[in-house]
């Protein structure tokens, strides 16, 4: 029986069930002294001073450091030189450009210690003038002699694709539609908040992190402190939750190996959950300019878009990328002929702005599936319908999206089969009619039905497609050495944190090899005993990495087949493996354990001609030849009340199409988080700040990360349109459900909404903004 | 410091701590049992929920002090059910795949556990609304839910 397709239990489970799961704040070095940021309260001024003394003075106090301590280090890496005025420093210098900036660290005996100490650090601000919004930012720049963040940049915004001359097709159209869109800041909240030990020593820097990418950041920190890679280790461990934003450059990834050099003891620093609310970076935080060209019956004829993303006080150079994603996801899965799609990315006094899951995708579906919505409303279509008249067909791939016809190539895909499965699963004909008669009663809350049928770019990537946000490649490597037993033992470039890659892993390598299950182990996250790696984000980890694991498993299972051929006199070619047995097809009898090949494959003499000990170790370094396009069809079904606008989600259904699926359940699983991300971006989550640019969701208590009570249960189909890039044939699918989610949720509440002639409503939908909306002067 | 003892899985435990020390960091700092997890400073994590004389309690909110004297179970005190390989919530959470990254997952299984004792056969509502305190940020919660539904559905009956 096939591993890949079972709904397998994970290897990952037994250590993290019981309590010995290892996170960078659970590892214990002896000696270690604790970092702690001392962090601006001030959205946007100048450091008069900062009096360290009171601090200096309390026992346990090892040193107070501020950035003229540090004035021989680099900037923080990732940017690209042009921007270098944009670069940052690992402690402000001279300006502090956010709330949560942090200005000096403390190092102390213990975390206790260091906080009394941060408290007893005394700053002096100079304030300067605050832009905490894109609004405010852009406000600034009619003005030459308006404020500007970076003084010498003479701009608060980066034009990253200039719009281009409006094409007349559009003014020619039949009919036009334009909305704006803000796409609500987010904040990732992985439990697990960010930690670091650093330990530098004489034989060199060992860092422990909770990251995404290991040799990501050993590369990085070699050059950040001109060493050699050989000496810099690297080792994520287990990391708790990550979604985009542990794979961010932080201060702490540079600073704590800085300070361990200087004292020359282990540094550790873990950050509280309310430091990280204003230090990890946010995610979304995009406004979209949307029109939309279309015909009598429905076609849409063209999409212009300009998005203005939020970078925050310092860019981050995933951050910069977000707004071209969007740009390129900007059809969907429809066949628009036209699409003239423009970014700017705009600095503003908040917290920096990156990757979290999705990162640009959710963007661009969520405009271009409110926007089906809203031609549809006005042409008196039904959703669904209008849908099925702009998809792209499934003859029609590889398709070359209008957004960059040369480098947006859909895969492969068949959408209107996931609309159809949605539509059967939902009832949807049923629903209708439900809906009807529920509006019409006043006693009952107002029924919505919302659909979304999204695409997402996945699988990153194809050569040069990470290079460009500073990674050494696109490709990911996976290592397969079988140990004299017969065991077998991966080592993957990926860093996985919660996705299950040890058990996938196994699978793949199991099936190709022929090996049990529980006689496969999988490592990662160490740059000392993983070969080199990429790491764990955009979807990769399935698409890139296991199909790495299936192709070096695929070299190991020809060369054990000549060994086995070798000890039982036959041909190569007549040699079939499975569980743990080497056989001769149609002669079961004349067989070999595994375990004998792997012997043999260290006793030379026993091997054939040619080969010699250690042949069944593979290294493969995997390389792709285009993006995967995850995709799905979503549907949504609220309730909303009546008297106080409270938004219940009745139903959440979910079509996926991510191609061929490893594992059934860490799919689902994957898709179940994705989606809990997306109705919660739609309902509750929203990073806020005042005018001033003060925080005003700093805690969990101010921001809403959903409970078990706010989520529903969600009923799951599939459509498996396996990929052509790969010979997994799997799309990748760790995104998409925070891809899909938010516009079948948005849909669904304009739909309840539609006697009260709302058009749109931005997220998140809040009670209040549900009430005014439904209580809003005619 | 204070002293204060308390019997942490079954052990008599005891140290002199900080007054403002907290029980999880009694138990992960003195005690060196790091299963238990912090994950706010809020209190609306859950991640480092522990028993305190056989109740759910976050241990983020509790001062050692406060356990001095007392009876603590942490997730590396739960034992294995009869014929199993772990305690009937850990064995729930791997079957129906309840925890990703696993971060929350011990104060989840101390929650879930703590519930069982109280309800054997809890619905999906109450199984919803008793673990409202801790937050999964990887699993959208039904499987959590169906894992304690496996729990409630396999413990052996006393």
């Amino acid at each position: 029986m096939s591993l890949v397709g079972a709904a397998v239990r994970r290897k990952e489970d037994p250590n993290l069930l019981v309590g010995r799961g290892r996170f960078v704040d659970d590892i214990v070095v002896p000696g270690a002294v604790f970092m702690m940021f001392v962090r601006s309260t001030e959205a946007h001024a100048r450091i008069r001073s900062i009096d360290t003394s009171n601090a200096m003075g309390i026992q346990g106090v090892v040193g107070v450091f501020t950035a003229a301590d540090f004035g021989d280090l680099a900037k923080i890496p990732g940017l690209p030189p042009e921007l270098a005025p944009l670069h940052r420093s690992v402690l402000a210098v001279d300006t502090v450009r956010f709330v949560g900036d942090p200005l000096a660290v403390v190092v102390a005996e213990d975390r206790s210690i260091a906080e009394d100490a941060v408290e007893a650090v005394v700053v002096d601000y100079e304030p300067l003038p605050v832009l905490a919004s894109i609004g405010a930012s852009l406000a600034a720049m009619a003005d030459p002699d308006g404020p500007r963040i970076y003084p010498d940049l003479a701009t608060n915004a980066l034009p990253i694709i200039p719009e281009a001359e409006r094409d007349p097709a559009f003014d020619a159209a039949p009919h036009r539609v334009n909305q704006r869109f803000v796409n609500n800041r987010c904040s990732a909240v992985p439990i697990e908040a960010l930690a670091i030990v650093a330990d530098w020593g004489p034989s060199g820097l060992v860092v422990h992190a909770s990251f995404q990418a290991p040799h990501h950041l050993r590369n990085q920190l070699a050059l950040f402190f001109g060493i050699p890679q050989h000496e810099c280790r690297v080792v994520a461990p287990d990391v708790g939750g990550g979604f985009g934003t542990k794979i961010c450059f932080y201060p702490e990834w540079f600073l704590a190996p800085a300070l361990s050099r200087l004292l020359g003891r282990p540094v550790r620093a873990a950050q509280t959950r309310s430091e990280g609310m204003v230090h990890m970076h946010h995610g979304r935080a995009q406004e979209n300019d949307v029109e939309v060209a279309y015909d009598d019956d429905g076609k849409i004829l063209g999409i212009r878009v300009h998005t203005y993303q939020d970078l925050g006080g310092y860019p981050d150079p995933t951050g910069l990328g977000l707004g071209v994603l969007t740009s390129w996801m900007s059809c969907g899965v429809y066949a628009i002929p036209l699409a003239q799609t423009a970014v700017t990315a705009v600095i503003t006094n908040t917290t920096p702005v990156a990757a979290y899951r999705g990162a640009g995708r959710p963007e661009a579906t969520f405009f271009v599936e409110r926007m089906m919505d809203i031609v549809a409303d006005r042409l008196g279509l039904d959703p669904a319908e209008i849908r099925f008249r702009n998809f792209i067909q499934p003859d029609q791939f590889p398709y070359a999206a209008a957004t960059n016809p040369e480098a947006v190539f859909y895969d492969s895909g068949n959408y209107p089969a996931a609309l159809d499965e949605l539509k059967r699963i939902m009832g949807y004909e049923q629903l209708l009619a439900e809906q009807s008669a529920r509006n019409a009663d006043p006693s009952q809350p107002l029924m919505g039905i919302g659909l979304a049928c999204w695409l997402e770019i996945a699988g990153f990537g194809p050569n040069g497609s990470l290079e460009g946000f500073g990674h050494l490649g696109s490709w990911e490597s996976a290592q397969i050495r079988i140990q004299p037993d017969g065991t077998a033992l991966i080592s993957a470039g990926t860093s996985p944190h919660g996705q299950g890659n040890a058990t996938a892993f196994a699978q793949i390598a199991g099936d190709e090899l022929g090996i049990d299950f529980d006689r496969i182990s999988v490592r990662f996250g160490d740059t000392e005993t993983v070969q080199q790696g990429i790491g764990t984000m955009g979807s990769r980890a399935i698409a890139v990495g296991g199909d790495a694991v299936k192709n070096a498993a695929i070299q190991i299972r020809e060369r054990a087949v000549q060994i086995a051929a070798h000890q039982l006199e036959a041909a190569p070619e007549d040699i079939e493996v499975a569980n743990g047995v080497f056989s001769v097809r149609g002669t079961p009898a004349r067989s070999v354990a595994w375990a004998e090949v792997a012997t043999a494959a260290f006793q030379p003499l026993s091997l054939p001609e040619g080969m010699g000990a250690g042949t069944l170790d593979a290294t493969v370094f995997n390389e792709v030849s285009n993006f995967s396009f995850p995709t799905g069809a979503y549907g949504c079904v609220v309730g909303v009340d009546r008297l106080t606008g409270e938004v219940g989600i009745e139903r959440f259904i979910v079509v996926d199409d991510c191609g061929v699926v490893i594992n059934p359940l860490l799919a689902e699983g994957q898709v179940h988080g994705g989606v809990a991300q997306g109705i919660s971006q739609a309902l509750y989550e929203h990073v806020q700040y005042s005018e001033s640019g003060q925080p005003l969701t700093s805690t969990l208590v101010d921001y809403l990360v959903p409970a078990a009570t706010d989520l529903p249960r969600f009923e799951t189909g599939r459509v498996v349109t396996p990929t052509p890039v790969n010979s997994l044939g799997a799309k990748g699918i760790g995104e998409s459900g925070a891809v899909g989610s938010p516009p079948a949720v948005i849909n669904a509440v304009v739909d309840a909404l539609s006697s009260f002639g709302v058009v749109h409503l931005d997220m998140p939908a809040t009670p209040e903004k549900v009430w005014r909306a439904m209580n809003a002067p005619t | 410091m204070t002293t204060v003892s308390i019997r942490v899985n079954g052990i008599a435990t005891s140290r002199d701590v900080a007054p403002r020390t907290l029980l999880v960091h009694y138990l992960r700092e003195e005690l060196g049992l790091t299963g238990t997890h912090v994950g706010c400073d809020t209190s609306n994590c859950g991640a480092c929920t522990v028993h305190l004389n056989g109740e759910a309690v976050k241990s983020c909110t509790v001062l050692a002090v406060q356990a001095d004297g007392e009876d603590v179970t942490s997730i590396e005190g739960l034992r294995p059910a009869e014929g199993m390989e772990f305690h009937p919530v850990q064995q729930g959470f791997h079957e129906c795949h309840g925890l990703q990254c696993g971060y929350c997952t011990p104060g989840m299984v101390m929650a879930c556990a703590a519930l069982l004792s109280e309800n054997a056969d809890p619905s999906e509502t109450e199984i919803r609304t008793a673990l409202e305190g801790n937050l999964c940020r990887c699993t959208g919660y039904q499987m959590i839910v169906d894992s304690v539904r496996w729990a409630a559905e396999h413990t052996p009956t006393a």
